[in-house]
């Protein structure tokens, strides 16, 4: 069970519902998955054919919570405006906060970021901010109100994995009791087993499973990855060591000579 | 009245938001709605009187990441 800012949830594992072969599929993901937060988005509806009328019965039919995202604005009215538009829809006040800085690795305009997420706060919104795995911008983003972190761990839809340990150990150490979900970058389940590892409470991931060859199956096998790597952070690991230390008692070994 | 929706021109009879969206057949609960870059929430669409060059999105839900 993971405490969400106040709400219970089964699952550490956040699924994005963009790129499936089929809704058929994206549903029996979901399922797979055990997740019970699903990433939506709003786009352009196109006259008369009232295309988001099917996603939106599949999505509600789901019946795991939605966390709407502001995905494709570059600036902070753009993201302000979508997250309002979301909340009327969705009729949730949770919004995935994404203020897109660079078209080539999407990462965030971190100032553009911490600027909407302080407007949107002081609306009543619960932002979830997308954000690099930078110390000080999480820092603004905290002042600004926000009461859970998304860093990536690698640009979105990369699949490289965690590719800044050091920055996300950082991340985690600095802030132990702020919820923080890696969100963007994982491509395989060692990844999110690896971030989970570290301390961190959720990971958010799409493409890694939307692409997969068996989209059901890579479900599967992330929300597997994520209970495992939580249950070892909460077991205590072993520190790594130079030098080997034998397992089997030395006490009692026969002598043959 | 020559409006922008969802980034196409159009010329229009119609006065208010709703009025616009009944003559280009939107319809749906899960539609959302902006003029100029601001959120025109569900309820205030009957009364909100469109001008001359306004610019209007209408969206709904979608898949994302």
């Amino acid at each position: 069970m993971f405490d969400l800012l106040g709400t219970t949830l089964p699952s550490r594992l956040l699924l994005g519902t963009a790129q499936y072969p089929s809704p058929a599929i994206l549903a029996d993901a979901v399922k797979a998955s055990g997740t019970s937060v699903v990433t939506v988005s709003l786009r352009r509806e196109m006259a008369g054919r009232r295309g988001g009328e099917k996603f939106w019965s599949l999505i509600r039919a789901l019946d795991t919570r939605i966390l709407p995202n502001t995905a494709g604005c570059h600036s902070v009215k753009e993201a302000v405006t979508t997250a309002k538009m979301a909340r009327e829809v969705f009729g949730t006040s949770w919004i995935k906060l994404e203020v897109i800085g660079n078209h080539d690795t999407l990462q965030p305009d971190v100032f553009g970021l911490v600027e909407a997420a302080r407007i949107l706060c002081e609306d009543g919104f619960s932002v979830f901010p997308y954000t690099t795995d930078d110390l000080v911008v999480a820092e603004r983003l905290l002042e600004a109100g926000c009461k859970v972190l998304m860093p990536w761990c690698a640009p979105i839809g990369s699949a490289l994995g965690p590719v800044n340990i050091m920055a996300l150990r950082s991340l985690r150490g600095h802030f132990p009791d702020i919820p923080m979900i890696v969100d963007a970058g994982l491509g395989r389940p060692s990844h999110a087993a690896t971030v989970m590892e570290l301390g961190f409470d959720a990971v958010l991931l799409n493409t890694a499973v939307a692409k997969a060859a068996d989209p059901v199956g890579m479900a599967r096998a992330f929300g597997k990855a994520v209970e495992a790597g939580r249950e070892a952070f909460c077991s205590g690991m072993l520190e790594p060591r130079d030098v080997a230390v034998p397992s089997t008692p030395a006490i009692g070994r026969a002598v043959f000579s | 009245m020559k409006l922008m929706v969802n980034g196409e021109a159009h010329e229009v009879a119609a006065t208010t938001l709703a009025e616009l969206l009944a003559a280009l057949d939107y319809e749906g609960d899960w539609l959302a709605t902006a003029v100029n870059s601001d959120l025109v929430q569900k309820a205030n669409r009957a009364e909100f009187q469109l001008s001359d060059g306004d610019r209007i999105e209408i969206l709904s839900p979608m898949q994302g990441g």
